[in-house]
């Protein structure tokens, strides 16, 4: 039997007393497509920055292919930091993919793109930017490679943010709400990338309100609400008979939207 | 009496020698400023607690009291703990510190005007603490501080006239000095006002061309 992806082990996250995670167990599986979906404030966008490190978990563990991500804990509960080396190395096999983007300005796509094959990877110039050009030929964004964010679309910078993220190979590509700052119009151009990366095998952890994608393209469903995982399953089994009467009720305003023809 | 600004512009060399001074002191202390605020800033956002307190104590004694006093206990003071500065030297000094002073809080919120995705962006793709601050904090904080970093270099411009009193020999000592000397005050004053906003107006144009060299890269998205 192959290691989960990612694993999280009675993982909690407070924000000063509010406690916003309560106890995750969770395990992704390599090369699927798993989607964190629920409610606003239940917790799943903290659940992924935590797999990116970008949160300190306030107690469990993470494993990323069976390494522990960030502290390591006893059963008495004790915590201990991983060295820096370490987490570094664990964090580099994770590509994470911003609801806000989050593209550096001053530089170009192909900047973007290649700054860290440079700087971090000390690639030469030369190979760093063919490489980055490979990637924003996959997101379809070659023609736009000079130009800076201010200069794309929505849709077209968060293209370039994935292929960002794809330059570095990551094994797992976490997303966090990827669509949900873009027009509806210009949301299928970001899908579309990501069912070409799911087709290819990737592991990913999507965190998204687009049930319609989850339906479709996920492979392991996980239902958040109010810091607790409620329920995780095949799409087949959270679509088809909602068991849980919250997921249920979660489902029930999607489908009022007239969402169910994509279910 | 008549106003004859003759009298003052026949000492040109002597005026040309005292506006060198004064170009120089300033555009070295703005620079050493911008350097040492950007520094203080820094250290403020990431040397801890006790780096964040310190150094806002200096940048409020700084910021709360006028340079005149500053540049009096400096050159003045100075000798009583050790520091026997001649005029120049103290000048500089004096004119980076109290620059460094409003280019750290201009920097200050520089860092916070950033927003923190970017940031975690350059985490998650592995970039260092310190390749962080070069690569993504100090060229995104150009645009965004350069308006007011501007600013204030055109207040410096100004400020050196206050380096008269400590007898740096730059251009409001050398002109007034050349006015008392032929009875010509309004002149040599009317002189100095003419050659500061002739100054200013350079220093403004400068920034404006920045500016618009930078404009593209504008912060138009989220």
């Amino acid at each position: 039997m192959t290691l989960p992806a990612i694993a999280t082990k009675n993982l909690v996250k407070k924000f000063g007393t509010a406690t916003v995670l309560h106890g995750i167990d969770l395990e992704i599986p390599q090369g699927k497509v798993s989607c964190l979906i629920g409610p606003s404030g239940s917790g799943k966008s903290t659940l992924l920055r935590c797999m990116a490190f970008l949160e300190e978990a306030s107690a469990g563990t993470i494993t990323i292919d069976g390494e522990v991500l960030g502290f390591t804990e006893s059963a008495q509960g004790v915590r201990e930091r991983v060295s820096l080396a370490t987490n570094r190395a664990i964090r580099s096999q994770i590509g994470m993919v911003f609801q806000q983007f989050n593209l550096w300005p001053h530089m170009t796509a192909l900047g973007n793109v290649s700054e860290a094959l440079k700087t971090v990877h000390k690639m030469s110039r030369k190979d760093a930017e063919d490489y980055a050009m490979a990637q924003l030929v996959k997101v379809g964004l070659e023609e736009r490679a000079g130009h800076y964010p201010a200069q794309l679309s929505g849709g077209q910078q968060q293209r370039v943010a994935i292929a960002r993220a794809l330059a570095l190979k990551p094994k797992i590509m976490l997303f966090d709400e990827p669509t949900s700052s873009l027009d509806p119009e210009l949301t299928g151009e970001v899908l579309n990338v990501m069912r070409d990366l799911a087709a290819e095998g990737m592991t990913m952890v999507v965190v998204s309100h687009e049930i319609g994608f989850a339906a479709t393209v996920g492979e392991q469903i996980s239902f958040l609400d109010q810091g607790r995982l409620l329920f995780t399953g095949a799409p087949s089994e959270v679509f088809a008979k909602p068991r849980h009467p919250r997921l249920e009720q979660f489902l029930d305003t999607y489908l009022d939207r007239g969402a169910s023809m994509l279910l | 009496m008549t106003f004859d600004i003759n009298v003052i512009l026949q000492q040109m060399p002597a005026i040309l020698s005292g506006a060198a001074v004064t170009i120089v002191i300033w555009i070295v202390s703005t620079i050493a400023g911008v350097i040492l605020g950007f520094l203080v800033a820094t250290g403020r956002r990431y040397g801890g607690f006790a780096s964040d307190k310190g150094l806002g104590a200096i940048v409020d004694v700084l910021r709360g009291t006028p340079f005149l006093i500053q540049i009096f206990l400096l050159y003045y003071g100075g000798p009583f703990i050790g520091l026997s500065l001649d005029p120049v030297p103290a000048g500089l000094l004096g004119l980076t510190v109290y620059g460094a002073a409003y280019f750290s809080e201009i920097f200050r919120s520089g860092f916070d005007a950033i927003p923190v995705g970017h940031i975690e962006a350059a985490e998650c793709v592995g970039l260092s603490r310190s390749q962080i601050v070069r690569r993504i904090l100090l060229p995104e904080m150009t645009m965004l501080v350069l308006p007011p970093t501007f600013n204030m270099a055109i207040l410096l411009i100004k400020e050196t006239a206050i380096l008269s009193i400590i007898t740096v020999p730059e251009l409001t000592l050398t002109v007034s000095a050349i006015g008392s000397q032929q009875y010509a005050f309004v002149e040599s004053l009317f002189l100095l006002a003419l050659f500061y906003w002739g100054l200013v107006e350079i220093a403004s144009w400068l920034g404006h061309l920045a500016e618009q060299k930078l404009s593209r890269f504008r912060f138009n998205n989220a």
